[in-house]
């Protein structure tokens, strides 16, 4: 059966594959190279009795999806670098309270208000330990307008089944490309959906650990009046400062994380077999690298790509696979150097690793990749 | 006291009739963590009565507060309470109306929350005249954080960042929020509970965003530091000396009622928010819309 194809702009594939996977609430605050994911959310939502709101500012947009998703709706908010470092606050909330939601970071240069309409990767620290406190949040980053939107979908089911805040984060050039897509039918479409609360109101605990780590949730109206609060609570939902509850509670909301690895973890392998030479990077630098690969094996250097998908929690133990007869590690990335850190926390000390790092606003070429490996295979 | 003493008899008696406090609270919460003489429990009882007046259902209601002594208030509530981040409940309560606008909800606010860092979420909420009722307990200082000065602190009061007396004015925040747009605004002191109560509930019925203040002293860091007198002395001054910057200074004279403006404010009947997105939305899918 053929399926149906469109030629969509990056962005309008986030906000339609969001609207695809169930979303019907969007709040957001207009900026650069993200506003066209809310542009298009304010169009498409009241087609299937969603709500578009444009809010005061980048923290309450976040409050506000906060508050769509605790009333019992799948919601997204979008951004770009300082719109996400004013989010960070409420995503900790969302982390800690557990609240299902998807906030997308269209990225580009910084710091402050940096170049807004030039692509960078220099967020990819932040997204991972941007709010404070030891929190889990799982960010996903697409490569291409088709990855935009399959990864949509599966951030809504990731953030609704683990309820964690899941980080879409794509660089501006991904998000501003125009691809070939192969849209979903919604009707057709299997989403998943929070685990709602079920059986006992009185006895309700809002928080009580289960065999996946992740609580049911109570909708607001079902007669458990619950309580949800942003500081660390019992399984009751209540404020506690007792140890050894707070100990308790912390490592099971830790543990939602690595309990459902498996699912959440997502990568994708370019010739790693036998490669000596291995590219690990993310977004537009990932295709870069592609097609590095694939010149560099032309000329008989055993080259090979590591990308993960799902960029925190990183995939480990398939990077470690992906590098186990790996001579050398290149890290392209558009910042100073930030995933190459876990890439050298990651390596054995045998194995070299090295940056290859660009700040102007320029994306990384397939030949700055080529050269730098060929320094390395010399 | 004797020469502090109001004259109470113009003012309205209403027996609670058949309300009782106890079937609204989280008792197993109990004892409660307001400090001796904290007006914020006065408040919760009015904010309750009127509740139970209204006829609201326990599991129809949500209650949104953010973070300082205010922000606790909530959790003593029987119903589903969301205890959010500092400044931003009114932005959560906005999501959560709209997403779910069967349900009544309140937000209870404090001046640091509300008027500090919340403002810019309180004016847009005005502005927007979703159907929120916004309860902001003014009590002039941040007393979570041990006593420092608000956007509500009178001139030459003294806060623990105010050792030789505030030099700021003091927010009149129902201009405010008149000025915003508000659907309601009211002012009410904790002295009259039934009054309060009262307009609670004009607030809540409002079909619009209402912004109360409620006049709540804070007696134990607020009250000791300006030599305020006890909670029955600093609650009988509520519509006297205090806040002389904001409302026409009275000069150091007992309760004068009617000097403090209370009662409500301002009312109008701008369109809900929620109604009107969705009829505005209703119309958008009847077009078709290009895409």
């Amino acid at each position: 059966m053929p399926g149906n194809f469109e030629h969509l702009h990056g962005n309008h594939a986030c906000a339609l594959a969001a609207v695809a996977a169930g979303c019907r609430f969007f709040a957001g605050y207009p900026i650069t190279p993200s506003s066209e994911i809310a542009e298009r959310m304010s169009k498409e939502l009241p087609k299937v009795d969603g709500t578009f709101i444009q809010m005061e500012d980048e923290i309450g947009s976040l409050a506000a999806v906060i508050g769509a998703s605790l009333g019992g709706i799948k919601a997204m908010t979008a951004t770009s670098g300082p719109g996400f470092s004013l989010k960070q606050e409420n995503l900790g909330y969302a982390s800690l309270a557990e609240v299902p939601c998807v906030i997308v970071n269209v990225s580009r240069g910084g710091p402050s208000t940096g170049m807004p309409t030039r692509p960078a990767q220099s967020d990819i620290m932040q997204s991972r330990w941007g709010s404070h406190g030891d929190h889990p949040v799982i960010v996903i980053t697409p490569d291409s307008v088709a990855e935009i939107y399959s990864e949509t979908i599966r951030a809504f089911d990731l953030s609704e089944k683990l309820r964690v805040p899941v980080v879409l984060m794509f660089d501006q050039v991904i998000g501003h490309l125009q691809e070939t897509v192969e849209v979903s039918d919604a009707r057709k479409l299997k989403t998943i959906e929070r685990k709602w609360a079920t059986g006992d109101k009185d006895g309700f605990q809002p928080y009580a650990a289960t065999k996946d780590a992740v609580p049911p949730m109570a909708r607001p109206g079902d007669g458990r009046r619950a309580h949800t609060t942003g500081l660390t609570h019992t399984e009751n939902g209540f404020p506690t400062q007792d140890t050894e509850v707070v100990a308790r509670n912390m490592n099971r909301l830790l543990s939602k994380l690595e309990t459902n690895k498996k699912e959440i973890e997502k990568y994708e392998c370019v010739e790693t077999g036998d490669a000596e030479y291995l590219i690990v990077t993310i977004g537009i630098s990932a295709r870069a690298a592609r097609r590095a690969v694939k010149t560099l094996r032309r000329k008989g250097v055993k080259a090979g790509l590591f990308r993960p998908i799902t960029l925190w929690p990183f995939p480990e133990e398939a990077f470690r696979e992906a590098a186990a007869g790996a001579k050398a590690v290149l890290v392209p990335e558009m910042n100073a150097g930030q995933l190459v850190l876990e890439i050298e926390r990651l390596s054995s000390d045998a194995c070299h690793v090295a940056g290859l790092n660009k700040i102007d606003g320029e994306p990384i070429v397939p030949e700055e990749i080529i050269a730098k490996l060929e320094e390395f295979s010399r | 006291m004797s020469n502090l003493a109001p004259d109470i008899s113009a003012h309205e008696v209403t027996p609670p009739g058949d309300f009782e406090i106890k079937d609204y609270l989280r008792l197993d919460l109990m004892p409660h963590f307001m400090c001796p003489g904290c007006g914020h429990g006065i408040a919760l009882r009015a904010l309750l009565w009127a509740i139970h007046e209204l006829g609201i259902e326990k599991d129809n209601l949500a209650i949104v507060s953010g973070i300082g002594c205010s922000g606790r208030v909530g959790a003593y509530i029987d119903a589903s309470t969301f205890h959010f981040t500092h400044g931003r409940p009114l932005a959560m309560a906005t999501g959560l109306k709209l997403a779910r606008p069967d349900l009544t909800v309140i937000v209870i606010s404090g001046d640091g929350d509300c008027l500090a860092i919340g403002g810019n979420h309180l004016i847009h909420a005005c502005r927007r005249n979703l159907d929120i009722t916004c309860l902001m307990l003014n009590n002039e200082v941040y007393g979570m954080t041990g006593g420092q000065v608000s956007p509500t602190t009178s001139e030459s009061m003294l806060t623990t960042t105010t050792t030789t007396g505030n030099i700021e004015p003091a927010f009149d925040a129902c201009k405010l929020a008149e000025a915003a747009g508000a659907g309601l605004v009211g002012r009410e002191v904790t002295l009259q509970v039934p009054t309060l109560k009262n307009l609670i509930r004009d607030g809540i019925s409002h079909q619009g965003f209402s912004f109360l203040e409620v006049i709540s002293d804070c007696t134990e860091i607020y009250g000791r530091k300006n030599n305020l007198g006890e909670s029955p002395e600093m609650i009988l001054k509520q519509k006297s000396y205090l806040r002389p910057e904001s409302f026409g200074n009275t000069g150091d004279r007992p309760f004068r009622p009617n000097k403090l403006e209370t009662g409500v404010l301002a009312r109008n009947g701008r369109p809900e928010y929620g109604v009107a997105y969705r009829a505005h939305a209703a119309r958008a899918k009847t077009r078709g819309g290009g895409k």
